[in-house]
């Protein structure tokens, strides 16, 4: 089994006023050629740290301590700014979750797609221009072709993160890293961002890493899971084992805590006020249980 | 859009009556008669009321006011009180130098503060940050008048590199070079505060800026550093820091009267400070007028700038 | 009976059914004074830039112990003498005065002229501000609209104009000055306001039926207050310039009273001789004072952040 990336024992350190916190404490990742791997934790359980870290853009009082991040057989953490820069955005491309702050207001769309096309592939702007009108329509963006003269602010929270989309994937990357591409999106519009990732890893074999919080999004779209708290790796399989069969403790406190559309009437009979939400007292070493 | 232009336009309108409703009011506050002041002290009771009479100073205030409203819009502003000459004449040559020493004291500003600022904002917290940030708030404490002079002793008298005071040499007027030479120094000097400002200014704009989130897709995006901060960031800080420079033109502007005393530059201010210290009221009065037009006609450009800049509030291309 | 909410008793809050407190969101965590100052002080800059404060005006209201010198009557034999000379620490000007002594009794003339007029303004533009911003009402924002006008000329043009007309002298200085900071410190009053009533606790409150006047003084005023205050402190530092600079143009305070402004003025004359110290030590003196008061205000204002403020 090829992975398109292995992290290995990667620990991320954030130095703060108040002392040292450690964001990701030793942990390994892979994702699946061609697959979907959806990083899963609460919030502060560093995985947009790890998405971050893959491409290097953490902010100032980030440091990574130790790991190695293997793309394409090299190890990330090891090329210069100059290499990582060809690589964003053409060789792995980003998608984050703030869709409605995610493009820059002053430029149009197509402005914004020709200038990562014509960086990475030195092309003209003609060409550069078609490229664009093609990444468009391959997100399915209705009107493309008008859009591509409209600003961001005439575009609805779905169209912008499907420009979005279009962007990280104008250059056809190997790796998508998407962290949490549709937490900010209306619920019907985040089906549709969701099939159209399905659609994207099908057509083009683009690998995944899915960065989400919700079960729901790991079960429509994922073929692999890594369950993650506090910095820790503490599961990792297929969607199929995790999501059927989990091991990990957290894990399945996890999946218990998704609420369910329709209460039982075991859960009915309790008042209100004594409903308490879940809390996870346990051992959270990868030890506890058995990880993949 | 057109709405707006129209609303704006009207309240400019607006402004500028105020403006020249005050301007007016001033005169009525000097103390003394005018009439006096121009024949002397000496000068009979019937003579000073034939004056009174033929300057229209007996009428009622409304209508002085509006003959003065209908001499400005004819670009009548009277006679000097101490120069027999239309005040007009005397103000046009040398509001058009005030406006050679303004614009290159503009120039000097958005040159050197908002690269300033742009890098301060992205080194942040180094120590390039910390003493620009420095250096730029005691500018932005600094009396003009005394920087000049120290300009003039540092420059001029110790070492001589440049003249004095004035805008030409007065024995042999040179050309274009002999004007930048004397307009160095005094367009440093009033450059000085509002260059300060902006530059702090700037690196506030530019600080929110680069924590967005587009600043983000755009890094992921692979594009340069300098790509990122001065096509992309400065771009999106352009409406917030035009509007500043805006407003420090008014600074500017009202700093002017002192660097123009100090250089003996022939402007607009140094023609305000005589005439004030020879109480000629008339050319006091279009002077202020003068100054406050040119600030209400600038941020009115300024306003529309920031309005095409942001292409939020262009108008749409269409739903 | 007035119940405890977010800290703050509010006697038109009724208790809750279930007997506990009603909590109201704030915006916005009240600063507490206590934790200002604590962060003032850890601010070095701001310390040092009061402590500077405190001195100037100490040695400029005891100024006659300080030196034994006339600030007005000089012995023209020595004129100019340079800093150091024996008996004359900073030198004389140009007409034997001693300039030690002219700083410090000038001293009084430029800071009165710069903070007196802030501080009288003061409650005048914040109930203007208050008034305006409570309500937005139509009378409120014509209000702003007048004063908006005197915006359209720069300060220091409209307070050069102002003292060309009124004359000379201290009382008219301040007197000028003064009236043309009033656009500008109800403008910030008037923003504080409209910001602060838009709040949630004051809706809150409106809702429970409070009495507006009360509200208005009790919950609005003191966030406003407190704005103001940081905008006003900041505008002493700029008034020092703007107060010494009508000196330096001659209309300002009436010579030989001394003054900072005009002492540089005095300077102007013997500067192209080569002679510097006249001119320049007032001028610094300006300069660091109005440093000060901008640190100082820039303190305040990061104090009150209370989201810079931790245990």
């Amino acid at each position: 089994m090829t992975h398109a990336l292995e992290v290995k024992n990667l620990s991320v350190d954030f130095h703060t006023d108040s002392g040292v916190v450690h964001a990701v404490k030793n942990a390994d990742i892979c994702v699946r050629e061609g697959g979907i791997l959806g990083l899963v934790g609460e919030s502060g359980s560093g995985k947009s740290v790890t998405s971050l870290a893959v491409l290097r853009l953490l902010a100032g009082r980030a440091r990574i301590t130790s790991g190695e991040i293997l793309f394409r057989g090299e190890n990330l953490l090891d090329k210069t700014e100059k290499q990582m820069r060809a690589i964003r955005g053409s060789h792995i491309g980003m998608v984050s979750q703030n869709a409605l702050s995610a493009l820059d207001p002053s430029f149009t769309i197509g402005a914004q797609l020709v200038e990562v096309i014509r960086l990475h592939q030195g092309v003209d702007k003609s060409t550069a221009r078609a490229k664009a009108l093609e990444a468009l329509e391959l997100v399915a963006l209705p009107d493309p072709k008008r859009r591509m003269k409209s600003y961001p602010h005439e575009l609805s929270g779905g169209q912008r993160q499907r420009v979005v989309i279009a962007i990280a994937l104008s250059c056809r990357p190997e790796l998508l890293l998407a962290d949490e591409p549709t937490t900010a999106l209306d619920a019907t519009v985040q089906k549709q961002i969701l099939d159209l990732l399905l659609d994207i890893n099908k057509e083009l074999g683009t690998s995944i890493l899915l960065v989400t919080h919700d079960f729901g999004v790991v079960a429509h779209v994922c073929t692999d899971v890594t369950v993650m708290r506090r910095g820790d790796v503490l599961e990792s399989g297929t969607a199929d084992q995790v999501l059927n069969n989990p091991q990990h403790p957290y894990t399945q406190g996890l999946m218990r805590a998704v609420p369910r559309l329709h209460l039982d009437a075991t859960t009915r009979a309790i008042p209100r006020a004594d409903r308490r939400l879940f809390e996870f007292h346990g051992d959270t070493t990868k030890e506890a249980a058995n990880v993949a | 859009m057109t709405a707006t232009i129209r609303n704006r336009l009207l309240s400019t309108l607006l402004v500028l009556f105020g403006v020249s409703l005050i301007v007016f009011l001033l005169l009525q506050l000097v103390p003394g008669d005018p009439a006096v002041t121009i024949l002397g002290s000496g000068a009979t009771a019937e003579a000073v009321a034939a004056l009174r009479t033929e300057l229209g100073l007996d009428r009622a205030l409304p209508i002085q006011f509006f003959d003065y409203l209908g001499g400005l819009v004819r670009g009548d502003l009277g006679r000097s009180l101490t120069v027999n000459a239309p005040v007009t004449d005397i103000m046009l040559p040398r509001f058009a130098n005030t406006i050679i020493l303004t614009v290159a004291a503009l120039i000097l500003c958005i040159v050197v503060a908002v690269p300033l600022g742009v890098i301060a904002a992205h080194k942040q917290y180094s120590i390039f940050d910390r003493v620009s940030m420095m250096v730029s708030l005691a500018g932005a404490s600094m009396p003009v008048y005394w920087f000049g002079l120290l300009l003039i002793g540092a420059f001029a008298v110790t070492l001589g590199w440049l003249p004095t005071s004035g805008m030409y040499n007065p024995r042999f007027p040179g050309g274009f070079t002999d004007l930048l030479a004397h307009l160095v120094l005094p367009a440093i000097a009033a450059a000085l505060v509002p260059l300060a400002v902006i530059a702090r200014m700037t690196r506030s704009v530019m600080i929110d800026i680069l924590q967005q989130d587009y600043i983000r897709t755009l890094r992921a995006s692979g594009l340069s550093t300098n790509s990122v901060l001065w096509r992309h960031a400065l771009r999106n800080a352009l409406p917030p820091i035009v509007n500043i420079i805006g407003l420090q033109v008014g600074y500017l502007l009202g700093g002017v009267v002192f660097v123009e005393v100090v250089f003996g530059w022939p402007g607009l201010g140094q023609q305000l400070y005589t005439s004030i210290t020879q109480r000629d009221i008339p050319v006091v009065q279009a002077g202020v007028l003068f100054i406050a037009l040119a600030f209400v006609i600038i941020n009115l450009l300024a306003d529309g700038a920031v309005g095409l800049l942001d292409p939020r509030t262009r108008r749409k291309v269409g739903a | 009976m007035s119940t405890l909410v977010a800290g703050r008793t509010f006697p038109w809050v009724r208790r809750s059914s279930a007997g506990g407190p009603v909590q109201v969101d704030t915006d916005t965590p009240k600063p507490q004074w206590r934790l200002a100052v604590r962060a003032f002080s850890r601010d070095r800059m701001a310390v040092v830039s009061l402590v500077v404060l405190v001195i100037v005006t100490l040695a400029a209201v005891f100024a006659p112990l300080l030196t034994p010198y006339s600030p007005t009557a000089g012995d023209p034999v020595d004129r100019l003498a340079g800093i150091g000379t024996e008996g004359h620490l900073l030198g004389l000007d140009g007409q034997g005065r001693d300039i030690w002594t002219r700083l410090l009794y000038g001293g009084r003339n430029s800071l009165m002229t710069a903070v007196v007029p802030v501080f009288v303004v003061f409650p005048l533009a914040l109930m203007i501000g208050l008034f305006a911003g409570y309500r937005r009402s139509r009378a409120g924002e014509v209000l702003m609209r007048i004063l908006d006008v005197l915006f359209a000329f720069p300060l220091v043009l409209l307070a050069i104009a102002l003292s060309a007309v009124l004359g000379a002298g201290l009382g008219n200085v301040m007197l000028a000055i003064g009236i043309t900071l009033i656009p500008y410190m109800a403008r910030v009053a008037y923003t504080a306001a409209v910001s602060e009533a838009s709040k949630d606790y004051i809706e809150a409150a409106r809702a429970y039926g409070a009495n507006p006047l009360l509200l208005m003084f009790r919950e609005l005023m003191p966030n406003v207050v407190v704005q103001l205050l940081v905008y006003s402190t900041t505008l002493c530092g700029l008034m020092i310039v703007v107060a010494s600079g009508l000196s330096f143009l001659g209309v300002g305070v009436i010579p030989p009273t001394p003054d900072w402004g005009i002492m540089t003025a005095d300077g102007k004359n013997v500067l192209l001789e080569g002679i510097y110290h006249v001119a320049t030590i007032p001028g610094l003196l300006i300069l660091v004072v109005s440093l000060a008061f901008n640190l100082v205000g820039d303190g305040i204002r990061d104090a009150l952040d209370p989201r810079k403020q931790t245990n």
